[in-house]
């Protein structure tokens, strides 16, 4: 581990301030993935920003009937809040879904949506990847691979963004706001995370020194929503897919209808093909899995080579979406599994 | 004294469970003498190849750092009969991972950071990781671990399949396995007018002490390895692991206590791993179920630095009736880490492929898969012919479908439905052999109590409590007047905590010195002179002069499992075992033991495994959050049991090791369950959900 500095600000506006000033320096709050990436050797900052103690830690009700969740919000805080579990609780179960109950108490909001890919290469600084050191190659594209994205990709990354929580918000059409040098701005939360492109080693459209000081949630689209994950240990593993959705449906038609998949891609996946198809069509099995199945045509799996491969995200994407769907149609109470 | 009631068989807490929860345990890791250094190792990024340059000046200038170490300079050790240990000793790289440097240094970051600026160069050569079963470098050892033959014919094994009437064909795949045992391997080390002294994390220091003495040219006598606390070695610390070696180079050179602890994601090169096995088993049987002809054939890895062959086929030669049998290992050397023993080493993996292959012969006669392996419990051993000093496998099958409510089960598979779950049961057989190694232990009576001194190692299991159990016995004296020491060299010589041999072995020597002690009282009209009473035991003879038998313990376990058909996710719902293995002798520990085997064995049919990266030649898969083993989420509605057993042809106590018994069966038993929920084989572990979807068609 390198020698780094360690600032600690007093508000949000000098640690923007200490962020521009010092090139490579990193904000820290719940550090579970910043601090272990560091022992690695996979992050070195210069310095680091401590913005735990800020006063972003406030769940509040806003004007138009949404909520704002302060950066610091703690994970386990924001899975429990009486309003979170109550308006969105797809939120609230893609929280209990992710990590430990250790981790979820000490990560924040913030800092789980800038979390970083769990791909095998990219923690590995003795092996070369284009995310971690542009340029350097894709290991994964030739290597093992099973936990790679199926949407999205590029030849330079095929790396997935490893939240449950943005999967949620995705689907909750939630926005983020960001505090910069250059003042304040709000990105859509579908927005926030890039696909890799050519440059893999930027995961969101945050500038170096912008921070993240709030993510907003609008009045909800359908009052019930819902998440649903596979993963192949039942407690603290990642999502192999999953998918987040909430649902209105009147007269056995969908009226509105938000879908979100999680481990297919580089950012949560909004399926917006899916929801396109939806709309105004009947709320049965057989409809969801037709949207699901529009929306995955675009799936471009990974062969494996000798490998088990990721083509088994494709189905098993399908049949999540289409679980929770029926489930929400089915007006039966939301239960994260 | 005659209205003493036995503590052997009670269920007596662990002696040291408070210190252990309140943090005042210390670990080997946890010991720094003053002026203790820290060590990081730079482990080596190609899979085969020669150091060609090594520049150590970055690392030598981060701020802290002390000494770096590298095979130019580091001292010379002497030869010994593990080459896994002659680390520094020149520029052959066998495998990725393979220490090549280490970084000495005032602090732990320090330490860190100067092992990652050590630069070296590399001639790489080509490489080969992978395992397949038809690999042209494949061939037949003389033996396998345990000194087990290599291979084993009986009778005419293809004359007889050929002539069955019922056959099962089947190949099964285990994917490399690791220890990771919640303590890394950690050693402090420190030289004092020429002794070493260091604190190792191990499963048996007496072995520890004899590999330093010969590789730093020393007497035993100038060599001291304390092992008080040890958490979980699951057998990777079963011999002396790189680290110690590395530590005590590295103070030898700094003239000053120097401490390394292994990072997880080291671990998996470094400490050995159970080796991945694709395993054939040819059963051919008659329409009664009785076993005409069996064959095991089982393939593995293993490194060029040594040979170890995980002996995956040796529990055919013990479990059925086998008229024609041919039981046979074969092994590549691949440029990979060596592999060693983990939990059950042969019997894990061999007994998963060999109650898969039951299971379908079952369904293949349209028997019952308790019946089918009643029918063939045979009278004496197969492969050795020798008598069974006891064996209680049927008596666990029939006990175990008694609590598991068996009986009745619909053999249909396939068929039970609740909403998109598909339902099942399964059962498997365990077993293990019994094995003992000499020990000595040393029983004093002093200021109006006892002590007693053996070189025990206790790996999170209950030894220490266990052997205090069997003095007091043995003593006549109750609990609270017997302290036991052991986990130091310094103690009476003791083998190490493995083969499930511990208990059996230290015990035989702690009861036999305790008893000499009694006599020794007695001699003395009844009463300890102040100046103490002391007596010194030895188990070789008695070793020496055990009948021969086939001594093994055996088991049955249950499983019932849910496949949840549109994710893949296979969770156990119940896991019951039955146990039989002589003289239980303390239930507390006992059931933790067995337990804890059972949620690995459960672990291993679900979770486990890693992947051999074919391009750079390590284990993907090296910490914990990749490398999955079970969470208590995993498990649930488990439970182990066990038969009463009486054999008098072990040890004074009566007992059979439980270590590792647990773990073996375990995953036959859930897969068998997978196959009775969803009618689909799947023979390739773990059942992860992308295997299990595809199987079941997306």
């Amino acid at each position: 581990m390198k020698p780094f500095a360690y600032l600690r600000p007093a508000t949000p506006e000098d640690a923007v301030g200490a962020l521009a000033a010092r090139p490579g320096a990193r904000p820290l709050a719940g550090g579970t993935n910043l601090v272990d990436l560091m022992k690695l050797g996979v992050e070195a900052p210069g310095t680091l920003v401590d913005v735990s103690r800020l006063p972003l830690d406030a769940v509040e009700e806003t004007d138009g009937g949404g909520l704002r969740i302060g950066a610091t919000v703690r994970n386990s805080d924001l899975a429990a809040h009486p309003a979170v579990r109550a308006r969105y609780p797809a939120l609230s179960q893609a929280l209990l879904a992710g990590a430990s109950g250790q981790l979820r108490n000490t990560a924040t909001t913030a800092g789980n949506l800038l979390q970083r890919t769990r791909c095998p290469y990219f923690q590995d600084v003795s092996k070369p990847c284009n995310k971690r050191a542009p340029g350097s190659g894709c290991s994964a594209r030739g290597g093992v691979h099973r936990d790679a994205a199926v949407l999205g990709a590029s030849e330079h990354c095929v790396a997935t963004h490893p939240s449950d929580m943005a999967v949620a918000l995705a689907a909750l059409d939630a926005v983020v706001h960001l505090l910069g040098p250059g003042g304040a701005r709000t990105v859509a939360v579908t927005d926030f995370h890039r696909l890799p492109g050519e440059h893999p080693e930027r995961d969101t459209v945050a500038g170096p020194a912008e921070l993240v000081t709030a993510v907003e949630l609008p009045a909800p689209a359908a009052v019930r929503s819902a998440y649903r994950k596979a993963r192949d240990r039942a407690s603290y593993a990642f999502a192999l897919a999953s998918a987040a959705a909430a649902l209105d449906v009147r007269d056995g038609t969908v009226r509105e209808v938000r879908l979100a998949f999680g481990g297919l891609a580089h950012r949560p996946w909004r399926a917006r093909t899916a929801e396109d198809a939806l709309r105004g069509a009947p709320a049965t099995e057989e409809s969801f899995a037709r949207a699901a199945d529009a929306e995955l045509a675009a799936a471009r799996p990974l062969p494996g080579n000798g490998f088990p491969g990721n083509g088994f995200k494709v189905p098993l994407a399908r049949n999540l979406a289409v679980d929770v769907l029926t489930h929400l149609a089915a007006g039966a109470p939301g239960a994260a599994r | 004294m005659s209205t003493r009631r036995p503590v052997l068989g009670t269920s007596v807490e662990r002696l040291e469970g408070r210190d252990k929860v309140t943090g005042r345990a210390r670990y080997a890791a946890e010991h720094t003498p003053p002026g203790t250094l820290w060590a990081q190792t730079v482990p080596a990024t190609v899979a085969r190849g020669r150091i060609t340059s090594v520049d150590t000046s970055d690392a030598l200038a981060v701020p802290g750092a002390v000494a770096v170490l590298t095979h130019e300079d580091a001292p010379r050790l002497h030869p010994g009969d593990d080459p896994v240990l002659q680390v520094l000793q020149g520029p052959g790289v066998p495998h990725r991972g393979w220490p090549v440097a280490l970084a000495v240094a005032e602090t732990f970051e320090a330490a860190c950071e100067a092992a990652a600026a050590v630069r070296l160069s590399y001639a790489a050569e080509e490489h080969d990781c992978v395992l397949t079963a038809d690999h042209p470098g494949l061939y037949a050892p003389e033996q396998a671990n345990g000194g087990n033959p290599g291979t084993r014919v009986r009778g005419d094994f293809e004359a007889a399949w050929e002539r069955a009437p019922v056959r099962v064909d089947g190949t099964w795949t285990v994917p490399p396995l690791h220890n990771h045992p919640m303590e890394p391997h950690a050693s402090t080390a420190r030289w004092e007018d020429g002794r070493l002294v260091v604190h190792d994390s191990n499963q048996g220091s007496s072995a520890v002490r004899r590999t330093l003495a010969g590789l730093f040219g020393l007497d035993e006598e100038q060599v001291t390895v304390v092992t008080e606390h040890v958490g979980g070695g699951f057998g990777s610390k079963g011999t002396p692991r790189p680290q110690v070696v590395l530590a005590a180079m590295a103070a030898r050179r700094t003239g000053r206590p120097v401490k390394l602890a292994l990072p997880r994601r080291q671990m998996a090169a470094v400490v050995g791993h159970r080796a991945p096995t694709v395993q054939r088993v040819r059963l051919g049987a008659g329409h009664d179920g009785v076993i005409r002809a069996l064959e095991h054939e089982a393939v593995t890895h293993t490194s060029a630095v040594k040979e170890f062959v995980e002996q995956a086929a040796v529990p055919a030669r013990v479990m059925y009736t086998s008229p024609h049998s041919r039981t046979v290992h074969r092994v590549v050397r691949l440029d990979v880490p060596t592999p060693s023993w983990m939990r059950a080493p042969g019997e894990a993996p061999g007994m998963y492929a060999l109650e898969s292959a039951m299971d379908e012969l079952a369904g293949a006669c349209g028997l019952d898969p308790v019946e089918l392996r009643l029918r063939n419990d045979p009278g004496t051993e197969p492969d050795s012919g020798l008598p069974f000093s006891s064996r209680g496998l049927a008596r666990c099958l029939r006990e175990g479908a008694r609590r598991f409510g068996w009986e009745g089960r619909d053999p249909r598979p396939g068929v039970r439905r609740e909403g998109p779950l598909l339902l099942g049961t399964g059962v498997a057989a365990s077993t293990y052999p019994v094995m003992t190694a000499p020990s000595s232990a040393e029983a004093r009576a002093e200021d109006g109590g006892y002590r007693v001194l053996v070189n025990a190692t206790d790996i999170g299991t209950g030894a220490r409590t266990v052997l205090a159990q069997i003095a007091a016995d043995a003593l006549c004296a109750p609990l609270a007047a017997v302290r036991i020491e052991i986990g130091s060299s310094d103690l009476p010589r003791a083998p190490l905590a493995g083969g499930s041999s511990g208990t059996a072995s230290w015990g035989w020597a702690v009861d036999k010195a305790c008893r000499a002690l009694r006599a020794r009282i007695g001699e003395h009209g009844g009463t300890v002179p102040r100046a103490g009473l002391s007596a010194r035991a030895d188990t070789a003879g008695d070793l020496a002069g055990l009948e021969e038998f086939a001594r093994h313990s055996f088991g049955a376990q249950f499983a019932e499992v849910q496949v949840d058909t549109r994710t893949g996710e296979t969770r156990v719902r119940r896991l019951l075992g039955v146990f039989a293995a002589g003289r239980i002798l303390n239930a507390r520990t006992a059931r933790s033991q067995l337990v804890g085997g059972m949620t690995m064995g459960l672990s291993m049919a679900l979770l486990e495994g890693s992947t051999v990266d074919a391009a750079f030649g390590d284990f993907v898969e090296s910490d914990l959050a990749s490398y999955h083993v079970a969470t208590c989420a995993d498990v649930h509605g488990i439970e182990a049991h066990w038969v009463e057993e009486e054999d008098p042809r072990l040890n004074p106590m009566g007992s059979k090791g439980i270590g590792e018994l647990g773990v073996v069966g375990t995953a036959a038993a859930v897969g068998n369950a997978f196959h009775h929920a969803t009618g689909v084989r799947l023979r390739d572990l773990p059942l992860h959900p992308d295997k299990v979807l595809t199987a079941l068609g997306g």
